[in-house]
């Protein structure tokens, strides 16, 4: 019997997940509790998972630790809250590109700012599932969903040049397809004392794929094994072969900067009241 | 102690910060800046976080993460600010974490006209949120009261697990008077669960008085808070019983404690045939017309709504069985008087006194009122 040693970090009770048979959001939330268990900071019990609305979202609900299912697109806000509150406490925020890039977008680029110690992952499925395929700001030009029949024609964030440009210290993109890269892509953002945030590319067969004949789920995950490119060689590919659907993964930015609960403590302090 | 010259708003920031409020999350917004303002610098002092956030909708979601995580909150704004909040007092109703809204009220709707003094947001604060609810609203008529209401709002925030409209106005929150305060107040403790996880916890099994003892972040508990319908174990449910039962009991928790909550300040009703219901700011301005009034040998009664929900039916209702008329005054369209009317049920003959142009009462009008009253009760109105 493979030993799954993870399995702890699942509540039982509340599996199986509501998702639909192919989704990829089981690969994140699995990758999530795997990168938690290699890092000894993390405990069940002074670790607080954060999520706000739709299918990624209710992971929160099947992982065994303090967790917080908020309102569509106010994750940010209050993991803030949490973690200023109680700055020993890790914070990892589970969220979806409408979520996250939509109506949260006012809280996730001032999260951003901040450099708030927050674990950000953006379960991106290009869609907005829960409600049936409507499209997201993260819809890519010319797919279609049930509100663009025509195929979209705004124009998609990328969320990793909106997190950078915003200030996030920790900026990386994986995909359900590349699991162990994806595990150390979290692991390294669980290390990050800050603003870490991490796009996690997911297939979407119902609301997504189907509609756009981009086949089973295996072969939406396929399509992310033939196009991703790691950002090394990303970075010496020229410009006319970055073409069709190939888009770079891995780390793109890290920089050093005080997290915001360490800012505020110096406030505390010059107010003489650190120690309180 | 000695007494201080001191505005309603930063009254209200320090009754806060003596019933135990340790984190505050706002927004810029006149006229409720001062209370911001006065937190930033006296929060840190005391180990406590202010922090400004980038809209009210966040200064809702941070306070709520931080009640969670076991500090006492508060935020306060005005009308366009408070209209945003409104989502997260319903999440802070469905998932009851205790926060205390502040709202100083300025005319709406809208921009309306800022920042001039009204009570326009009366039910607003009763019913701003979607969905069946119940909340606590009181509202104080000087800086000093301004003071005691801030510390019996976080103690009931605290108490039945859920949000405290901290309603007052312009007129209250920018008044400056002087006042002593309390070295000590009477401070409700964060609610604690009554058993570990071992002996079966569940975060949202109603205590006796029907409010959960609901688990702060980090103590172990691995609680799970949702804004979806939730039975005790804190998780969704699908059911209709669970929804009904849970509806219910938030409605229950704070109606079946009505009595306890409901603060009515009366004066001269004892002999009064007559009586001006009102509260917040207005009702300084109505003290003084009762006093002309009953100088010139009217028996009119004082009646000022220091809760205003739940309201005061009971009270309201056995005053009005021994009374000819009432005035209600209020900076308004007429809002409260709806709820005045429903209480008084046909037993008296009830007058709105409306004033909705930007300006605060002036006592001739409050009495002009009641004169009208009782010329139309006489039968020569």
């Amino acid at each position: 019997m493979v030993e799954r040693s993870y399995e702890k970090f699942f509540r039982q009770n509340r599996l199986p997940h509501l998702w639909c048979p192919g989704c990829g959001n089981g690969i994140v939330m699995k990758a999530i509790v795997q990168a938690i268990e290699k890092n000894p900071a993390y405990t069940q019990d002074n670790t607080v998972i954060v999520s706000g609305i739709g299918c990624s979202s209710r992971a929160s609900g099947y992982m065994d630790f303090d967790t917080l299912h908020t309102a569509h697109g106010r994750a940010i806000p209050f993991a803030t809250g949490v973690k200023l509150a109680r700055p020993e406490l890790n914070v990892v925020v589970i969220t979806g590109d409408g979520d996250c890039t939509a109506i949260g977008g006012n809280h996730f680029i001032h999260g951003c700012r901040r450099n708030v110690d927050l674990t950000v992952i953006l379960f991106n499925n290009n869609i907005y599932g829960m409600t049936g395929g409507q499209a997201s700001p993260m819809t890519p030009l010319g797919k279609k969903a049930t509100t663009a029949p025509y195929g979209s024609v705004d124009r998609p964030f990328d969320a990793c040049k909106l997190a950078e440009a915003a200030g996030a210290t920790y900026v990386a993109r994986s995909t359900a397809f590349h699991v162990q890269h994806l595990v150390k892509t979290i692991e390294d953002g669980l290390n990050n004392r800050g603003f870490s945030f991490i796009e996690a590319l997911v297939q979407c067969p119902t609301a997504y794929g189907r509609r756009n004949k981009l086949g089973d789920p295996a072969k939406m995950m396929a399509w992310m094994r033939d196009n991703a490119v790691m950002k090394s060689a990303w970075d010496k590919l020229p410009d006319d072969k970055k073409t069709g659907d190939k888009f770079p993964i891995g780390l793109f930015y890290r920089a050093e900067a005080e997290p915001y609960d360490a800012a505020y403590h110096h406030v505390q302090e010059l107010a003489g009241g650190a120690a309180k | 102690m000695s007494a201080r010259l001191m505005q309603g708003n930063e009254a209200i920031a320090e009754g806060a910060l003596k019933a135990g409020v340790r984190f505050f999350g706002g927004y810029p917004i006149t006229p409720s800046t001062e209370i911001a303002e006065s937190l930033a610098k006296l929060l840190p002092k005391f180990g406590g976080t202010f922090v400004q956030m980038e809209d009210e909708i966040a200064s809702m979601g941070v306070i709520l993460g931080a009640s969670l995580a076991g500090k006492k909150v508060l935020t306060a704004s005005s009308g366009p600010g408070i209209s945003l909040k409104q989502e997260l007092i319903g999440y802070a109703s469905a998932a009851e974490i205790p926060a205390v809204i502040v709202n100083v009220q300025r005319v709406g709707p809208s921009t309306g006209q800022p920042t001039a003094p009204s009570q326009g947001d009366v039910m607003q604060a009763r019913w701003g949120t979607h969905g069946d609810h119940s909340i606590i609203v009181l509202s104080p008529w000087s800086v000093r009261e301004a003071f005691d209401i801030a510390v019996k709002a976080v103690n009931y925030a605290e108490r039945f697990r859920t949000p405290v409209i901290l309603l007052t106005d312009e007129i209250v929150g920018h008044l400056r008077e002087n006042v002593e305060l309390p070295a000590e107040v009477e401070v409700y403790p964060r609610r604690a669960p009554k058993c570990s996880r071992a002996e079966g916890y569940e975060p949202y099994a109603p205590d006796e008085d029907l409010v959960p003892n609901v688990a702060n972040f980090g103590e172990g508990y691995r609680i799970h808070v949702t804004g979806l319908i939730h039975d005790d174990t804190g998780f969704p449910s699908g059911s209709p019983k669970v929804t009904r039962e849970a509806i219910k009991r938030m409605h229950d928790k704070i109606s079946r404690a009505a009595d306890e909550i409901i603060e009515v300040h009366q004066e001269f009703t004892d002999d009064a045939e007559f009586a001006v219901v009102s509260f917040g700011g207005t009702a300084r301005t109505a003290y003084e017309a009762v006093l002309n009034a009953r100088k010139r040998g009217v028996k009119i009664g004082f009646v000022r709504l220091v809760t205003i929900f739940p309201f005061a039916d009971k009270i309201i209702r056995e005053l009005s069985k021994n009374l000819r008329g009432l005035v209600v005054a209020e900076l308004n369209f007429g809002q409260i008087v709806n709820e005045v009317e429903r209480a008084v049920a046909g037993q008296c003959p009830v007058k709105l006194c409306a004033k909705y142009d930007m300006t605060i009462f002036e006592p001739e009008e409050i009495e002009a009122s009641i004169d009208e009253l009782i010329a139309e009760v006489n039968g020569n109105g």
